[in-house]
């Protein structure tokens, strides 16, 4: 049978339903999507079925995952948060600047800390093999960039507005236009990787991915804001993402790496 | 709201999790990712295994981090993982003198994955181990999960984690021996022989 929207719009609502529920009957706000979600097809079989082992950070302060990977400037280039200048030409598209702070669950920056973008080009086209959309590609995007925050916890890019781009889940299934982010905190607990979306996109919707977080609150949070201040004159528009990291740390440990 | 006000707490609230999708190839992985250990190391381990789903079948596209201490039980602090060329914007690689003990591997189309580093050594009251992140397409939320290396029984039976969780299920956890300084060790996310996977607080 073939699957729709109509079918998947269906399971999301149930799914945001049974949840709104939970609130009402006292459950807790849930920050982060269920890993068990069937809106998003690939969930079903690559979630576990046994609940998580839960480990108390606070019984063992020498727990490795209380510590997080290094990087230093050898590990970047400096136009490595421009992904408008990476190749010969400049890319289609229109430019944005997306800039925000890392911070940790008590609103501390996290400094010196890795950050790495991907996305689609103007089009919605990634620049991978296994792309099947036949949206053309951009010899002058590769779509990939990664920088440092710096003392207050700031990062800053500058790149083209992704386009949205269909996935084939079910029948005129499309995602909404994103850039993916990878980040490290303090502790390799507060790791993340994530998807910033861009405000009022018609898509949300329809979208299981985005769906996946079914606390309205949470869902706001992946949505970039439009800055004007951070509109760079003749040139870019600006967004502005902050972005807070969860997972316990050790605030023992000596920052400003 | 994305503009977090870090002056009050109550505005503080986590990013939500995505998935890392098909398409991080560009962006992720880099050269020499898989080899943690500075060249020559004689305390090299290898460790690899498949990433299997609930219908037990290879996932050719999950990401793989290590982190880990040093031999001495020390944690690595040295940058440069993922050193670049200046000139050409490619990766130089790793020095093959420093230890990072982070590591970054993705599972290749018979859904298999390796990676070199050094014996990892103890810390507080855990037996020795290297901590492991998992990322796929379709995993909405990472998981972690530890690598124990087989070995001294006692040290192992000691281990606040290990000691908590029954036979069956601690045996996901602790590494195969195959041949000298090489370990498998599988990582399934759903079904018979489920990984153990941990959440921190
Ligand atoms: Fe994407």
């Amino acid at each position: 049978m073939t699957l729709t929207q109509h079918d998947i719009d269906q399971e999301i609502a149930a799914r945001h339903a049974a949840y709104e529920q939970r609130l009402a009957d006292g459950g807790p706000v849930e920050h982060q999507p269920r890993r068990d979600y069937a809106p998003y097809r690939s969930s079903m079989l690559r979630h576990p079925q046994q609940p998580p082992v839960t480990i108390d950070v606070g019984k063992d302060p020498e727990l490795v995952e209380l510590s997080s990977p290094a990087f230093g400037e050898r590990d970047i280039t400096e136009i490595d948060n421009d992904l408008t200048r990476q190749h010969d030409g400049e890319p289609i598209g229109e430019r944005i600047t997306v800039s925000g702070r890392l911070l940790d669950r008590d609103g501390r920056p996290v400094r010196g800390q890795l950050v790495e973008i991907w996305q689609a080009n103007s089009a919605g086209r990634y620049a991978h093999q296994r792309e099947q959309h036949d949206a053309p590609l951009d010899p002058n995007f590769t779509g990939v960039g990664r920088t440092l925050t710096d003392d207050d916890g700031h990062y800053r890019f500058t790149t083209v507005q992704p386009g949205p781009y269909p996935w084939r889940q079910h029948v005129n299934a499309w995602r909404p236009a994103h850039i993916h982010f990878s980040l490290f905190g303090t502790a390799f607990t507060q790791r993340l990787v994530t998807q910033m979306y861009f405000p009022s996109d018609p898509l949300f919707p329809y979208d299981p991915i985005i769906q996946s977080v079914t606390d309205d609150a949470a869902r706001q949070r992946l949505v970039a804001t439009y800055d004007h201040s951070l509109s760079v004159p003749e040139f870019s528009m600006g967004y502005h993402w902050d972005i807070v990291l969860d997972g316990p740390h050790a605030t023992w440990i000596e920052e400003g790496r | 709201m994305t503009k977090i006000d870090s002056r009050r707490p109550e505005s503080v609230l986590p990013t939500p999790s995505h998935t890392v999708g098909p398409f991080y190839g560009h962006a992720l992985p880099f050269r020499g990712g898989e080899d943690i250990a500075p060249l020559g190391h004689p305390d090299t381990v290898t460790v690899h295994g498949y990433v299997t789903d609930g219908a037990g079948k290879p996932l050719p596209d999950a990401l793989i981090e290590l982190w880990g201490p040093d031999p001495d039980g020390n944690l690595p602090t040295a940058d440069g993982s993922m050193r670049r060329d200046p000139a050409s914007g490619g990766f130089l690689g790793r020095n093959g003198v420093e230890f990072t003990g982070w590591g970054r591997v993705q599972t290749d189309a018979n859904g298999h994955w390796y990676a070199r580093t050094l014996r990892p050594g103890a810390r507080g009251r855990s037996a020795p181990y290297l901590s492991v992140c998992v990322f796929a397409r379709g995993l909405l939320v990472h998981l972690y999960t530890r690598i124990y290396l087989p070995g001294d029984a006692a040290v192992l039976g000691a281990d606040p984690l290990l000691s908590g969780l029954e036979d069956a299920r601690r045996d996901t956890l602790i590494a195969a021996e195959e041949e000298d300084g090489t370990y498998r060790f599988d990582i399934r996310l759903q079904g018979e022989g489920e990984t153990v996977f941990l959440e921190f607080q």
